[in-house]
């Protein structure tokens, strides 16, 4: 395969190119296109999952927000409402406990000389490879047994342990290219541990820490099996609202929680991908 | 050494031997690390190994709601103890005596029915039969009764079934197989554990189920998502950033966004359908609610699983290989296979584990689009769970569910190893 097609390339090898590009096309299609069909579905005007008549000839009758009317509640339902703001409680709290244990646990295991290294990083990303439902069945036993099944408290503790693979993995990574001469410099110059992690260390893994904070954000805000069978009605989140909704009678306001969804997740790509090239700028790892 | 002044070892600033202070250095340092790591460790401890335990626990467990059996029924467990199932007569006076003593109590703690539904999920019959007995045994006397195995057999005929009270015997002990013999589609009966019957191996069918249609979405991401990986490693930077956009979008979008509109496409009233007709055809394509379905949307989603892992590897090897074998007079196909495609097999074994141990644990895609014969063995434990109530079943489904990903996420541990995982 060849980036650019040479003059002299024969016949064979044109039809090669272009099958290549073509299949690849195809590829990048089926992987985008499901995601962007939401989004025009989401605005339209009858209770439909598909493109009405009015919409293919681009009738502004067509086209609604009625979907989004009834995310806000217009029609007497809060329901998705307050699930979103579960949601926001839960996704967060999580986050910040798993990104504050993760970076500290993260700094320990790239020490030079870490005794059990292997097991305990396998240990730490399990939660990642277990099946959720898993995870799910043996949390609804325990913290039954210690009273937090049914509790924000228990559905908060559950996803932060799901999300710590993700912290561990980014902040380990940014932590391997890190200069450990800097933190002796700065405690040669008389910098006490403290003031060298908030002032040298820290500035320079901010963007891990952070790519692995949002990673840890968005699995506990998309997570459903967990909350099902820990949490109760009181911990409904966003995902639980719209898995119940697929189940049993699929709801059109689906197509709107989408696409707010996807915004959010193109929000959330594109930090993480500006944060990658910064850090790699800072670490002359790229010219960009 | 040069120094032939001291012939003592050589020593630190403080005045200790200078190997005894390293040791000290080398040693406060790796207590660090861990106090570092202890926090999270413990944590992770409680929120998470307890609970997976616990779930272990709970598959040889014989508990009836809250208690063990052999606590509800003492006096039964006492009395049948001498008791061998295969003769085929009856226990002893003594035990059915015990029997309205033990049922007694527990009907007076509202445990009857909860051990009926325990005994039940090894004898189909027992649930009613416990229930419907409650309350008239206990109105019985013990002090007056001087038939207690005509009493009873009168209360219910099916206090005369063997059977009944060999599955009793069974099931007599603080833990129990008869979960795992359940999840390995085999049953307890008078003459020892057998196989069910062919027809019945539900749980086998399943497990295998789950399985193929794991290793045949392994097969399609890899099988797609290769030539993918290959373009964006070859494309120069710019451009493969951009296209690499399109593989992480799907990443970060949330599971249940592309398992709905996935629902959404595929089904009868779908877009793909509509343009389907729209392009002349008569019959709708059944599309979902079958395995053809659950492929279609567990590829898509697990995908940039298999791209990412590939990509990496792909980036390593310079092109300058492909195009020495081609100029020593290589053709493309010889060329691939034997400078190219050796050199990928790393990322194709990541991408490949990664995605079969997500397929193999997947739960909301089959659920949601998977219907009656698309559903995997997650499906089942969710349903045995919330549905049926039969935890331990559930957990012993679990635990081996468990036991195939630990394994296989030992082998991608010693393949690829865990610090290498990149995301994104």
């Amino acid at each position: 395969m060849a980036t650019t097609l040479p003059p002299y390339a024969t016949t064979g090898q044109k039809i090669w190119y272009y099958a290549f590009r073509v299949f690849c096309g195809l590829v990048f299609f089926y992987l985008i296109f499901p995601i962007l069909i939401v989004i025009p579905l989401s605005f339209n005007a009858q209770d439909f999952f598909t493109f009405t008549p009015e919409m293919l000839r681009l009738d502004p009758e067509g086209y609604s927000l009625k979907h989004y009317k009834d995310f806000l509640g217009e029609n007497g339902d809060y329901s998705w409402l307050q699930a979103f703001k579960n949601s926001l409680i839960i996704a967060p709290a999580a986050t910040l406990l798993s990104v504050s244990l993760g970076t500290l646990a993260a700094i320990g295991l790239s020490q030079p000389h870490v005794p059990f290294k292997r097991q305990i990083m396998a240990l730490l990303i399990s939660p990642m490879i277990v099946p959720l439902i898993i995870t799910s069945a043996g949390m609804f036993f325990f913290y039954s047994s210690v009273s937090l099944q049914g509790t924000m408290a228990g559905v908060i503790l559950a996803h932060a342990a799901l999300g710590i693979p993700f912290v561990i993995i980014t902040v380990t990574a940014t932590l391997s290219s890190f200069d450990t001469s800097l933190t002796r410099a700065a405690a040669n110059m008389g910098a006490d541990p403290v003031t060298t992690f908030f002032k040298v260390q820290m500035p320079l893994i901010l963007p891990g820490v952070i790519s692995g904070g949002l990673f840890a954000f968005i699995t506990s805000f998309d997570e459903v099996v967990v909350v099902l069978l820990v949490g109760s009605a009181g911990q409904k989140t966003l995902p639980w609202q719209m898995f119940i909704g697929l189940r049993e009678q699929i709801s059109p306001t689906i197509l709107a929680v989408a696409t707010i969804l996807v915004v959010i997740s193109i929000a959330l790509l594109t930090t993480v991908e500006m944060l990658r090239r910064r850090s790699e700028k800072l670490r002359g790892m790229s010219p960009g | 050494m040069a120094d032939t002044t001291t012939d003592g070892p050589m020593l630190a600033a403080d005045g200790t031997p200078l190997k005894q202070s390293l040791a000290r250095a080398l040693r406060r340092q790796k207590i660090r690390a861990l106090m570092l790591t202890a926090p999270l460790l413990v944590f992770v401890l409680v929120s998470f190994i307890m609970p997976i335990g616990s779930m272990l626990m709970r598959s040889i467990q014989n508990t009836a709601g809250t208690e063990y059996v052999p606590d509800i029924l003492p006096n039964v467990v006492a009395e049948l103890e001498g008791w061998d199932p295969t003769t085929g007569e009856l226990p002893s006076e003594a035990a059915f005596r015990a029997m309205i003593v033990d049922f007694k109590a527990a009907f007076e703690n509202k445990q009857h029915t909860q051990l009926g539904r325990r005994f039940n999920y090894e004898t189909p019959g027992m649930s009613s039969l416990f229930r419907k007995s409650g309350r008239k045994v206990s109105r019985m006397d013990v002090a007056e009764i001087t038939d207690a195995k005509a009493e009873l057999i009168d209360v219910d005929d099916d206090w005369g079934n063997i059977q009944y009270w060999a599955t009793i015997k069974a099931n007599s002990g603080y833990y129990t197989s008869s979960y795992y013999m359940a999840a390995f589609d085999a049953e307890r009966t008078i003459e020892g554990v057998q196989m069910k019957d062919p027809d019945q191996r539900i749980y086998q069918k399943l497990m295998l189920r789950t399985l193929w249609l794991s290793g045949l979405i392994t097969f399609c991401t890899l099988a797609i998502g290769y030539p993918v990986a290959w373009l964006l490693a070859d494309l120069p930077l710019r451009t493969s950033n951009l296209l690499m956009i399109l593989v992480l979008l799907p990443f970060w979008t949330s599971l249940l966004v592309r398992t709905s509109a996935w629902k959404i496409l595929l089904q009868e009233q779908g877009v793909i359908n509509d343009i389907w007709i729209a392009l002349g055809f008569s019959d709708r394509l059944s599309l979902i609610n079958n395995q053809l379905g659950v492929v279609i949307a567990m590829t898509h989603i697990l995908l940039p699983f298999m791209i990412l892992p590939l990509y990496s590897v792909m980036k390593t090897i310079p092109p300058s290989y492909l195009r020495a074998a081609k100029s020593l007079g290589a053709t493309n196909t010889t060329a691939f296979l034997r400078v190219y495609f050796p050199q990928t097999t790393p990322g194709i074994g990541a991408g490949a584990l990664l995605v079969f141990i997500l397929a193999v644990g997947y739960f909301i895609t089959p659920e949601l689009v998977g219907g009656a014969d698309g559903t995997f063995i997650s499906n089942r434990i969710y349903f045995q769970f919330s549905t049926l109530g039969n935890w331990g079943l559930a957990a012993a489904l679990g635990t081996i569910m468990l036991a195939i990903v630990l394994l296989l996420y030992y082998v991608y541990d010693k393949l690829v190893g865990i610090d290498n995982v990149k995301l994104g």
